[in-house]
């Protein structure tokens, strides 16, 4: 297989994930394409890893691994927070500054 | 069979990052065991990990050795050091961590909110920033980062029935996370380019030659996207001025200060050791940006109403002077004399910018309002922060003898030796915005020296102690490092950054 395949999965991974945090207005939604974008960077660093035989490509992916979790931890409980204060989680609705 | 050979560790050189992780262990046991009324304990104790963190610094600087690996072995030497440049920015995060914990005191104490826990995650977060100076490799830049924002993004929503604290913190959750995703995806590129995660070995091959110039572009232009939300630089700076306003105002101080000099000097690791050879990228991208950050910043402060909204703005485009000096960098010759120029910057912006966040602190104690003209007539009840407020705001606007006023001549004076119509276009449109940008503060003067009281009440402001003592600091700093700019020049002079292309 070329490495290209594994790249180009990357890539349109990335732009799906670009793509829902700039049109989804839902914050959860929001959150699972970050995941996705993470995940593109993941296939992205192994494939480069097999390419070069070094191991620095798969430590990272398993720290991304492990820092996607706390963030997407932190980030659920703020979504759940402001479900609690305002009964919604649409991003629309967060505009109470403005200027 | 494998062989272990295990790393060979240098306590001494790690002893900052040791202390402080110490120091978040035992803030949160002792969390757990003391009674309500003496929730203070949890502060006092983190102020003393944070003094406590800064000795070994105070010892590595003493012995002076040109460059430490804190973890050497096979394959890790080099990745995680302390150099002078790593020094010099310890102390600046340990410093502006300890009068952030000493401004919080009273406000996280008096809304009822949690204490030990807002102090475990402020002492996080400064862990993340000192060990971010030290990063000189992909992961540890990225693990520094997420170690300094995550406990951020809490902090900025601590005020869990605001909803303005809540919205402050999930935009700038939402934003952080998105742009640190997408300087993830830049960096996978510049891993695939080098098959290295070392900054310098990236350095030698991100040099825009050869037949994979389209990713080395993409990955350089991705990474800085990703550090530009870091320092909410024009047009990445959309939520900076909502989280300002939204979260509690000590956090405001931290994340204005801190989070953000902690970006620019990722920024700088990668400009100086990955990016050398790819001036022709990141040089028109950084200049752009600084010139728009400059800005619009400045012309967005100008209507501004809310103070804390009318500071987060003029942060934005202080941020705009410490990107200028770096677009500039390796332009004949300039690199050395911008990268004094940035940290000289981020040492005088910190003192400066917290102590205007104190006097805010202090005065909405009484108001309980941020508005600009809840300052009027603040000379006639509280003579001795009005005179505080009007040294920081001319310090920020950079009139001399004050310390913004070297910043800022540093900050020209590196862009003009790096003579050409790059260096000269960007000094000419950082002096119009200088100009502008002191309207809105003499506007605060104005308010403060001028104007009644808006409501007549004029009974005296008690400040705390511990806002008072964060006010002399601050205040002392700005005014030595404005008389006696010999003395900062010396921090300047020591800021070598070890593996520097020359």
């Amino acid at each position: 297989m070329l490495i290209n395949e594994f790249l180009v999965l990357g890539a349109v991974l990335f732009c799906i994930g670009v793509y829902g945090v700039i049109a989804r207005k839902n914050a959860v939604l929001v959150l699972m394409s970050i995941e996705l974008i993470l995940n593109s960077v993941n296939i992205n660093l192994l494939a480069f890893d097999r390419l070069h035989g070094s191991n620095d490509g798969a430590v990272f992916a398993l720290y991304i691994i492990a820092v996607a979790a706390a963030e997407v931890g932190v980030g659920l409980a703020m979504v759940l927070l402001i479900f609690r204060n305002r009964k919604t989680i649409s991003l629309d609705d967060l505009s109470e500054m403005k200027g | 069979m494998f062989a272990f050979s295990s790393p060979v560790i240098d306590y001494h050189a790690l002893a900052p990052e040791l202390v402080l992780a110490a120091g978040i262990c035992v803030v949160l046991l002792v969390d757990l065991f003391v009674p309500d009324h003496r929730r203070w304990i949890t502060g006092t104790l983190s102020g003393l990990f944070l003094l406590g963190a800064l000795l070994p610094v105070v010892t590595l600087a003493v012995i002076g050795d040109d460059v430490r690996s804190s973890l050497s072995g096979d394959g890790i030497t080099g990745r995680y050091v302390v150099d002078n440049f790593a020094l010099v920015l310890k102390a600046l995060f340990l410093l502006a961590g300890y009068v952030v914990v000493l401004l919080s005191a009273h406000e996280i104490e008096e809304g009822g909110y949690y204490q030990g826990e807002f102090y475990v995650l402020l002492l996080s977060s400064v862990l993340g920033m000192v060990m971010m100076a030290s990063s000189r490799d992909l992961v540890s830049v990225f693990i520094a980062l997420e170690f300094l924002s995550i406990p951020a993004y809490m902090m900025a929503a601590w005020k869990k029935r605001d909803r303005k604290s809540n919205e402050a913190g999930v935009k700038y959750y939402l934003l952080g996370v998105f742009a640190s995703a997408v300087m993830l995806y830049g960096m996978s590129l510049l891993y695939g380019v080098a098959g290295s995660t070392l900054l310098t070995d990236i350095g030698k091959s991100i040099t825009l030659e050869g037949d994979k110039v389209g990713v080395q572009v993409l990955g350089v232009v991705f990474v800085i996207v990703g550090f530009a939300f870091k320092v909410s630089a024009v047009p990445f700076h959309t939520w900076a001025p909502d989280t300002y306003e939204g979260a509690p105002t000590p956090v405001t101080a931290f994340l204005s200060v801190g989070s953000k000099a902690a970006g620019f000097v990722g920024l700088v690791l990668m400009v100086y050791l990955a990016f050398p050879e790819a001036r022709d990228v990141y040089r028109p991208f950084l200049w752009v940006m600084a010139a728009l950050t400059m800005t619009i910043g400045n012309l967005v402060a100008l209507k501004q109403t809310n103070i804390v909204r009318m500071l987060a703005y003029s942060s934005v485009s202080q941020g705009g002077f410490i990107l200028m000096p770096l677009a500039m960098a390796f332009t004949d010759g300039s690199q050395e004399a911008s990268l004094r120029a940035v940290v000289v910057y981020l040492i005088i912006y910190a003192a400066t910018n917290l102590g205007a966040f104190a006097v805010v602190i202090a005065v909405s104690r009484k108001t309980r309002s941020g508005e600009i003209s809840s300052f009027g007539g603040l000379f006639q009840y509280a003579p001795g922060l009005t005179v505080l407020m009007t040294l920081f705001l001319a310090s920020l606007a950079g009139i001399p003898p004050l310390g913004g006023w070297y910043a800022k001549f540093g900050a020209f004076k590196a862009v003009l030796d790096a003579a050409g119509g790059w260096g000269y276009t960007i000094a000419i449109v950082g002096a119009v915005n200088a100009v502008i940008a002191t309207a809105y503060y003499i506007n605060i003067m104005r308010e403060m020296w001028m104007k009644p009281a808006p409501d007549g009440d004029v009974t005296p402001i008690k400040v705390h102690g511990s806002v008072k003592a964060a006010l002399v600091i601050c205040a002392a700093s700005t005014l030595v490092l404005g008389v006696l700019p010999g003395l900062i020049a010396k921090v300047g002079a020591i800021t070598d950054l070890a593996g520097i292309a020359p």
